[in-house]
């Protein structure tokens, strides 16, 4: 608004200055030329003399106006486009600059057979992974992972992670998953699987697994022969969905993640994991579950890709002892499990999962789960997995389940790196 | 129990212990690429020590976040990178565990080796992954082009004589023997090349634009229907009569990919398919960038010679 009327008040006082210098002008020729004019008829002298000045005054007047409102239109021409620029790609940019890069991943499961025991859905877009993920200021970065699934949305993650602390520490503060094991640290996108496997399900209160709400920190710990390690140690709320109950405020549970990876060669590596984890349990005041977990991947994959061939072994191992009343029970759960890339784009695998029951050591479920992978592109991932599963049931009883679980997931945006 | 007890003593002994590094006299210089490492070795000399993550023959798109990384990033002076976001399927979250915010975006620790390098391929109008996997902010493959060598060479002379203020003679003169160095041997590659000028090419992957703009070869087409998706039988039928049509001589092929294709469409049109590597440390006989043009150009001419 501003930039229209500037141009009207200075042509006004434009035209105010001009107006003075004729009056001014009328009056200095005027009385000059009083004296030549006077013996002729002054009147007429006089005036004809007026209407000259006046007509070459609203012709020098008309002129400039004319240019300036030329210039004007020159200087308007001139900034349009960068003012529409700057309104397009800075303005309205610079808002968006520190958006968060956002992502969506979507999981769609389509499931055949049948299972008495476990009632997935014929077809169901499973989870959509929202996340949203950028740098909060020179100390921090922020990651917020929200699940989107047929109940409702949850916050599957949310956490502030300080990259910059000193003495190498690693801080991470509010909701994730914990690292406890391999299998509970990762997004179900990203699983080598279209499920979870036993050992979590069974040992770690569910398909979810184990997500905390707390602090976690962790520390590069020096070992010879550029051999990573790491420990982590983290703090919880009590509370965890199946896994564990607090009944007040100062029942927190705790996990503690020792982690070590090494390259063998250039292109095979180990990397090894030993967890220990506790929390209450409402089975009884005071009871606490103590958990604990071995978990090991090697991989081998040679650096020059022109074969696409590389091979994934991972396993792992839980130990569960829960506290309730009458008995200690102490249950086992792991799997092993391995992938084998035979193209580019296709991947086959082979699961053996086996797991007892937390509260109730003489159930004891296993299964064997076949594979196979394709991935379009790098965004988006076709996986079938022919599983059997046999469930115990009470009373020495058992279910055998054999389902064909097809799973599509495709992935949009800007999602970040997972960790290794 | 007992178990768990010392177990997690010995996780908390271990989190508190840590030794303390012994301070190192040697600048250390972690880059993506085993390219930027060997000019930060020519121009650094003995004052510093280099690592590259990605190694000359592998698929630069394509590298593993391992934690040895995490390990050499968390004791990194200066950090080298492609940009473009070539490095971002791996180097952020590196960056963030490695605990060392010299190396963080902005800091003096890191570089960016494209700016000020002449970048090709930036995609003008709308981008989209029906693309395949582009790069939104332009051809990340610029370090082909040796002029854009020297201007990674002078940012990295800039940069160490702003880390290290006591080396600045000695990277000025490094930087001087290097330029010279490279213009001498672009005489020589460009005279090499020179009668091949206009010659027209197909490559597998989008990676040489830089490298056909400075030697004069005309891109025709790539082996992949879109950058990132492995070659179709339809669009392989394409290049086949492209080829024939165009009567392109040679395909130019990363030493990363398959050479299944390339040598199926040679044995229908008689191309000739040659190995073109990218990166330094491609094949043992590439040590150093200059290398690097050596072999490629012979490489090139080799296969060149016999068909003009």
């Amino acid at each position: 608004m501003s930039t229209f009327s500037r141009p009207g008040v200075r042509r006004l006082t434009l035209r105010a200055l001009a107006l003075s210098c004729l009056l001014l002008g009328l009056l200095i020729p005027a009385a000059a030329q009083a004296q030549t004019t006077a013996d002729q008829d002054p009147v007429t002298a006089l005036r004809t003399e007026i209407e000259e000045l006046k007509r070459t005054y609203q012709e020098r007047i008309e002129a400039l106006e004319k240019r300036l409102s030329d210039l004007e239109a020159e200087r308007q021409a001139a900034a349009a486009p960068v003012a529409q620029a700057s309104s397009g790609g800075g303005d309205a940019q610079s808002s968006t600059y520190f958006n968060p890069a956002m992502s969506v991943i979507g999981n769609f499961l389509a499931v055949g057979g049948h299972s008495r025991k476990e009632n997935l859905p014929s077809a169901a877009l499973r989870e959509s992974e929202l996340g949203l993920q950028a740098i909060v200021d020179p100390y921090a970065r922020a990651d917020f992972f929200l699940s989107f699934g047929e109940e409702g949305v949850d916050v599957e993650e949310g956490f502030a992670t300080f990259t910059s602390l000193p003495a190498g520490l690693l801080v991470k503060v509010g909701k994730m998953r914990t690292v406890f094991g391999k299998t509970n640290t990762l997004h179900l996108h990203v699983l080598p699987w279209p499920d979870e496997p036993l050992n979590v399900v069974n040992l770690l209160g569910g398909e979810e697994g184990w997500i905390g709400t707390g602090v976690s920190v962790a520390r590069l710990i020096p070992l010879p022969a550029d051999t990573f390690s790491e420990a982590t140690l983290q703090v919880f709320r009590g509370d965890s969905g199946d896994l564990f109950q607090a009944a007040k405020r100062s029942d927190l549970a705790y996990n503690g993640h020792y982690r070590i990876f090494r390259d063998l060669t250039e292109s095979t590596n180990l990397d090894t994991g030993l967890s220990y984890a506790e929390g209450p349990n409402d089975s009884q005041p005071g009871a606490r579950t103590r958990l604990q977990a071995f978990d090991a991947t090697l991989r081998w994959k040679p650096l020059r890709t022109a074969s696409y061939r590389s091979f994934t072994f991972r396993g792992e191992l839980f130990r569960s002892d829960r506290e309730q009343p009458g008995a200690d029970p102490v249950a086992w759960g792991g799997y092993v499990s391995g992938d084998y890339q035979l193209a580019k784009r296709w991947f086959v695998g082979a699961r053996y999962e086996q797991s007892e029951h937390a509260e109730d050591p003489g159930l004891k479920d296993t299964g064997v789960a076949g594979l196979l992978t394709f991935w379009p592109s790098e965004f988006s991932q076709l996986r079938g997995e022919l599983r059997q599963r046999r469930y115990s049931l009470r009373d020495a009883a058992h279910e055998t389940a054999t389902e064909l679980l097809l799973q599509l997931q495709f992935a949009i945006g800007a999602h970040g790196a997972h960790p290794f | 129990m007992k178990f768990s007890r010392i177990l997690l003593s010995l996780l908390l002994l271990g989190g508190l212990a840590g030794a303390a590094r012994p301070a190192e006299a040697k600048l250390r210089v972690v880059s993506t690429l085993q390219d930027f490492a060997s000019i930060a070795a020519a121009i650094g000399g003995d004052r510093v020590e280099t690592f590259s993550l990605a190694k000359g023959y592998q698929d630069p798109h394509f590298v593993d976040a391992k934690p040895s990384f995490v390990l050499q990033l968390s004791r990194t002076d200066l950090l080298i990178v492609a940009g473009l976001e070539l490095e971002i399927g791996y180097l952020p979250p590196l960056i963030d565990q490695s605990r060392n915010d010299k190396i963080h975006a902005g800091s003096p620790g890191y570089l960016d080796a494209s700016a000020g390098c002449d970048i090709l391929g930036r995609p003008t109008g709308q981008v989209t992954r029906a693309m395949g996997d582009v790069h939104p902010y332009g051809n990340p493959h610029y370090w082909t082009e040796p002029e854009n060598g020297r201007v990674i060479a002078r940012a990295i002379a800039a940069r160490l004589s702003q880390l290290d203020a006591a080396g600045r003679d000695t990277y000025a003169k490094n930087l001087a023997a290097f330029e010279q160095k490279l213009t001498a041997k672009e005489k020589e590659w460009d005279a090499k090349m020179a009668p091949y000028a206009g010659t027209k090419v197909v490559t597998f992957h989008d990676s040489w634009p830089n490298f056909a703009k400075h030697f004069k070869l005309q891109v025709v087409g790539h082996v992949e229907p879109k950058p990132g998706i492995p070659p179709s039988p339809t669009h392989t039928l394409d290049i086949i009569n492209l080829i024939t049509g165009q009567k392109v001589p040679a395909i130019l092929v990363e030493p990363y990919f398959d050479l299944k294709t390339p040598k199926f469409i040679a044995e229908k049109t008689g191309v000739a398919v040659v190995t073109l590597y990218p990166s330094v440390g491609g094949t043992p006989a590439i040590t150093d960038y200059f290398s690097l043009f050596d072999v490629d150009v012979d490489a090139l001419v080799n296969a060149l010679k016999g068909k003009k």
